[in-house]
């Protein structure tokens, strides 16, 4: 029993960063119709700059996250600006497969940047674990945890009440509404891809404070993010931190079972059979919108 | 477009894929040219164009499911490594003569594979379908390196992986070197590469590219999505099996960490380059992607030495920046990839010197 509690503390931790990768992915989706693939490769390579930064050029990490996060808009307006608006009205077979060429591309610039070697932050985040009845939780978790579920509520509070934010809930809505009520569109893409980007950053800082940071990384975009994104509903924020708490109970309760018997790396096995069954069953998730086509 | 004054007689030249007597000289130009090139080509070379061949055996797979029927396949390079398996397993339990039996087994094998994989694509489609396929790739390789453990055998050798027997046809002649592997490898490119393009004319084929325009209405038309969606898979899957078979058979040893998603991308990204739908398209783009790899591995080294600043695996860099770049420029500036091309240049050369 105190084994189950363990795993299911930890797993409610993980759960909330792997919300706060998907909130990334959500986010772009929402205004653009843009699957973002590239997101964890964004992701990886924000959280080297972070390292970059703060280890060998011996700056506070307090001052090395602004400093990413300046990059972050910059790369995020950027991507948005020379990549994916040409390729607005194209099919989406196209933006798949730019954002998985941006993922490729994003690996190569680590390899060429850090050589593809594995890197972690020092005193960062104190290691000590806290104890808590019977369960015991890290220090970087409970972090991670609090940081992701803060922000999360930000961005929430952010969509709902703020003008800007307002702007993007009615662009994802529909494009043609929000032209007539004078929102620029384009602007709002540029936007939601600074915000991605942003989230990106902190998630990779965050991940990379929890496990290290290495090229396999970017892999969480792609095989804990979907999942995310998938059991919440692609248009849903607040599916995104649910489906995050989910998959991370699932992929951590799972694998602690599991593991011993077939020799570990079940973890990231699990949210993809968990995607599969979702898609067979229930395709557009908790809190997405069922799509009706017409001819 | 036609060339002026070639007109159809009868159904038979209707139906011929080569017209005139030009297209039968280059056909047998290039025919000439296959056979002689491991005369004169150098092993390294050799080498790059077997590979190629294989490649292209997989991308003719994907041409059918993604570029024909539109649905996405993000998983190709899973699906090779099922016939790879399914070939290497059977070849060293039966023996290696058995070769031509076992080869069309490891491409039904991973049809089959892939229908499953595929059939969430009954319900969802684009972002839905890449992402259930892309588990397909993760899932497949998981399955490679744990069945062992989970069966308790040493049926697949884990994530260690397993040796393979050099290809053979029933004990009378034996794929031993890369020689004559080459001539193996052309003899199933052109194979695969004449059931792709008829592949379009036939009846199943002209249901995929209904279903690629519009899939509710090639279903009002009466196309049973259900069955065709699924046969898009299953061929296409078959053709990677073929070709994880081949590489396979090539490399003499094969493991898990061989198919990655990283295959899996180029190969779209070689399809996306070349242009979707058009057999002509796949192939430019397979030989323009591998000739910008094997760019990449010879500039590599000299940029190494001008930079020697920059890490040591350069070659790796180079290779795939350039393909991401080449991949997004293609994307944005000529969607219908190099077979766009190809088809203006021969319209504009048989109307020369007018216009139109």
């Amino acid at each position: 029993m105190d084994m189950f509690l363990q795993l299911l503390v930890t797993g409610i931790m993980v759960g909330g960063l792997y919300g706060l990768v998907a909130l990334g992915l959500v986010i772009v989706y929402k205004s653009s119709r843009v699957l973002n693939l590239a997101h964890g490769g964004f992701l990886m390579i924000l959280s080297y700059v972070a390292w970059q930064f703060a280890e060998p050029w011996g700056l506070p990490m307090w001052l090395s996250i602004v400093l990413v996060m300046g990059i972050a808009v910059v790369l995020g307006y950027g991507v948005e600006r020379i990549i994916l608006r040409p390729l607005t009205g194209q099919p989406i077979l196209a933006t798949i497969i730019v954002t998985l060429a941006m993922f490729e591309a994003l690996e190569g610039i680590q390899t060429l940047g850090w050589a593809g070697l594995t890197q972690g932050y020092h005193n960062f985040i104190p290691s000590t674990a806290i104890a808590l009845g019977p369960v015991f939780i890290e220090q970087h978790y409970l972090w991670s945890f609090v940081v992701a579920i803060v922000l999360f509520l930000a961005f929430l509070a952010f969509f709902r009440y703020s003008r800007h934010g307002l702007a993007m809930q009615i662009v994802s809505e529909d494009h043609q509404v929000a032209r007539s009520l004078g929102i620029d569109v384009r602007t709002v893409f540029a936007q939601t891809w600074v915000i991605a980007l942003i989230i990106a950053a902190i998630a990779g800082i965050l991940y990379g404070a929890l496990h290290v940071i290495d090229v396999e990384n970017a892999n969480i975009g792609l095989i804990k993010a979907l999942p995310v994104v998938l059991l919440g509903g692609l248009e849903s924020l607040p599916g995104a931190l649910v489906g995050g708490i989910i998959v991370g109970i699932a992929e951590i309760v799972g694998a602690g079972y599991i593991d011993p018997l077939v020799g570990g790396g079940s973890a990231d096995i699990i949210p993809l059979t968990l995607m599969l069954l979702i898609l067979l069953i229930k395709p557009y998730g908790l809190f997405g919108w069922v799509r009706i086509e017409r001819i | 477009m036609r060339p002026a004054g070639t007109f159809d007689v009868s159904y038979a030249e209707d139906m011929a894929i080569v017209r005139t007597r030009l297209q039968w000289i280059l056909v047998a130009l290039v025919v000439a040219f296959i056979i002689a090139l491991p005369n004169f080509s150098g092993l390294y070379w050799l080498n790059v164009i077997i590979l190629m061949g294989i490649t292209l055996i997989a991308v003719f797979g994907l041409h059918i499911t993604t570029g024909l029927c539109g649905q996405i396949n993000l998983g190709q390079s899973a699906f090779m490594a099922v016939g790879a398996y399914t070939s290497a397993i059977l070849t060293n339990a039966l023996g290696a003569e058995w070769f031509l039996v076992v080869l069309p087994l490891a491409g039904i094998n991973a049809g089959i594979v892939g229908t499953i994989f595929g059939a969430p694509s009954l319900k969802v489609k684009e972002f839905y379908l890449a992402m259930a396929t892309m588990a397909a790739q993760f899932i497949i390789v998981y399955l490679l390196i744990h069945s062992d453990e989970f069966l308790g055998t040493t049926l697949f050798g884990g994530p260690n992986g397993l040796g393979v027997p050099p290809a053979n046809i029933f004990g009378f002649f034996e794929f031993g070197t890369d020689f004559k592997m080459y001539y193996l490898v052309m003899a199933l490119v052109m194979i695969m590469g004449l059931l792709a393009l008829n592949m379009t004319r036939t009846r199943v084929g002209r249901a995929f590219v209904a279903i690629r325009d519009n899939d509710l209405a090639a279903e009002v038309m009466g196309i049973n999505l259900f069955y065709y969606k699924l046969l898009s898979f299953f061929i296409g899957c078959f053709f990677a099996g073929i070709a994880g078979a081949l590489w396979a058979h090539y490399f003499y040893y094969i493991q898990p960490e061989q198919f990655t998603l990283h295959n899996s991308v180029w190969y779209l990204g070689m399809l996306v380059v070349g242009g979707m739908g058009s057999v002509l398209g796949t192939v430019f783009g397979t030989v323009f992607i591998t000739l910008l790899d094997a760019l990449a591995y010879n500039v590599a080294p000299f940029i190494s030495a001008a930079l020697p600043y920059l890490p040591q695996n350069i070659t790796y860099v180079v290779g795939i920046i350039l393909f991401a770049i080449v991949v997004i420029v293609f994307l944005i500036y000529e969607p219908r990839g190099l077979a766009h091309r190809w088809r203006i240049f021969k319209a504009s050369y048989r109307l020369w010197p007018y216009a139109y």
